[in-house]
């Protein structure tokens, strides 16, 4: 069980100096426009990266959650509130798991 | 200085309105952990407590897998590495749109939140700069349901139907959708960089030489790397 405490801290610790060090030290360097510009595109490739192929995977069959991700999809289109959008692709999931 | 201190109370609770979709999603997968940990035979109390001081979904899911095949402990530690070693990346981009001033020990604390959700919800803000005290709410009101979802699912453990904990699995994925698809109708570039990343890790995936951690770096570097080539023109945001 000690092992086990300090496998879990030592988990913590390599988890929170990749998050720590940039916040603390990028901040007040000057960083070259090509560099601003990469970190700006940054969120919108990670989205991508985390959504495909992962959500084909989120409900256990490949299916409801296609469906579900494309409920989502039509609803955020529609800039609906983002909790609805939520709910629309649980409930698309259901939906479908509860039909096939 | 009372106006200062409004608008700062103002930003917190903007963020933890922010962070309810974060919340519900975290909540099943939350759950889900505390079950899957304790049925791989770790303790409820250290099943929450990883949840408490680590904050990082998959690598937990990989962690506890790990652990109940024999893995040795050099092992589980790389691999938590690996799999979170994305979230310097996203530490890097959103440490450039905090609010000028902040002082490096709120940057410090506030690092200890950052994870793909709350790094999704803050980075699509349309404010150019984001206040500390958002970000706060954010990480506060996410960082809260995770380590009560896990505690459910340790302590509680069963009684909740399959079907509703599978479907909400795409909760998460719902709400990335939800943030980046209005960006997507706005912007081509947006647009064009998110496909190539999507494209890329899916690609990655089915090649399976490297760990998921690998593959979204990859992606990502890649794709916002290219996004910077072609339109480096242009103002990135």
């Amino acid at each position: 069980m000690k092992n086990l405490i300090l496998i879990i801290v030592m988990m913590a610790v390599v988890t929170y100096l990749p998050r720590l060090i940039p916040m603390v030290m990028l901040k007040d360097l000057k960083l070259p426009l090509f560099l601003k510009t990469f970190l700006n595109m940054i969120p919108f490739a990670v989205l991508g990266a985390l959504i495909f192929p992962g959500i084909l995977f989120s409900t256990g069959c490949c299916g409801s959650a296609l469906f579900g991700g494309l409920i989502a999809v039509i609803l955020a289109y529609f800039n609906l509130n983002i909790i609805l959008v939520v709910f629309g692709g649980i409930s698309g999931v259901m939906f479908y798991k509860m039909l096939f | 200085m009372d106006a200062e201190k409004t608008e700062k109370r103002f930003s917190f609770i903007c963020g933890l309105k922010a962070g309810i979709p974060v919340a519900i999603g975290y909540l099943p997968i939350a759950i889900s952990f505390g079950l899957l940990s304790i049925s791989n035979g770790i303790p409820d109390y250290l099943t929450v407590f990883m949840s408490f001081i680590v904050f990082a979904g998959a690598s937990q899911f990989a962690a506890v897998n790990l652990f109940m095949v024999g893995a040795s402990p050099l092992e589980i530690i790389l691999t938590t590495f690996i799999l979170n070693f994305r979230h310097f990346l996203m530490s890097s981009s959103i440490s450039q749109r905090i609010e000028q001033g902040t002082s490096k020990k709120v940057m410090g604390l506030l690092a200890f939140g950052v994870t793909d959700e709350s790094f999704a919800v803050a980075s699509i803000r349309k404010e150019k700069e984001i206040k500390p005290q958002f970000f706060a709410g954010l990480i506060l009101v996410s960082y809260s349901a995770w380590v009560l979802g896990t505690a459910m699912g340790a302590f509680m453990f069963a009684g909740i139907p399959d079907i509703i904990i599978n479907s909400m699995g795409i909760a998460l994925y719902a709400m990335f959708i939800g943030l980046i698809v209005p960006s997507l109708r706005k912007s081509k570039p947006v647009f064009t960089v998110c496909l190539l990343a999507a494209f890329i890790n899916t690609l990655l995936y089915y090649l399976n030489f490297l760990s998921t951690g690998w593959n979204v770096i990859i992606s990502t570097v890649i794709a916002a790397g290219f996004g910077t080539a072609l339109y480096s023109k242009e103002d990135g945001k």
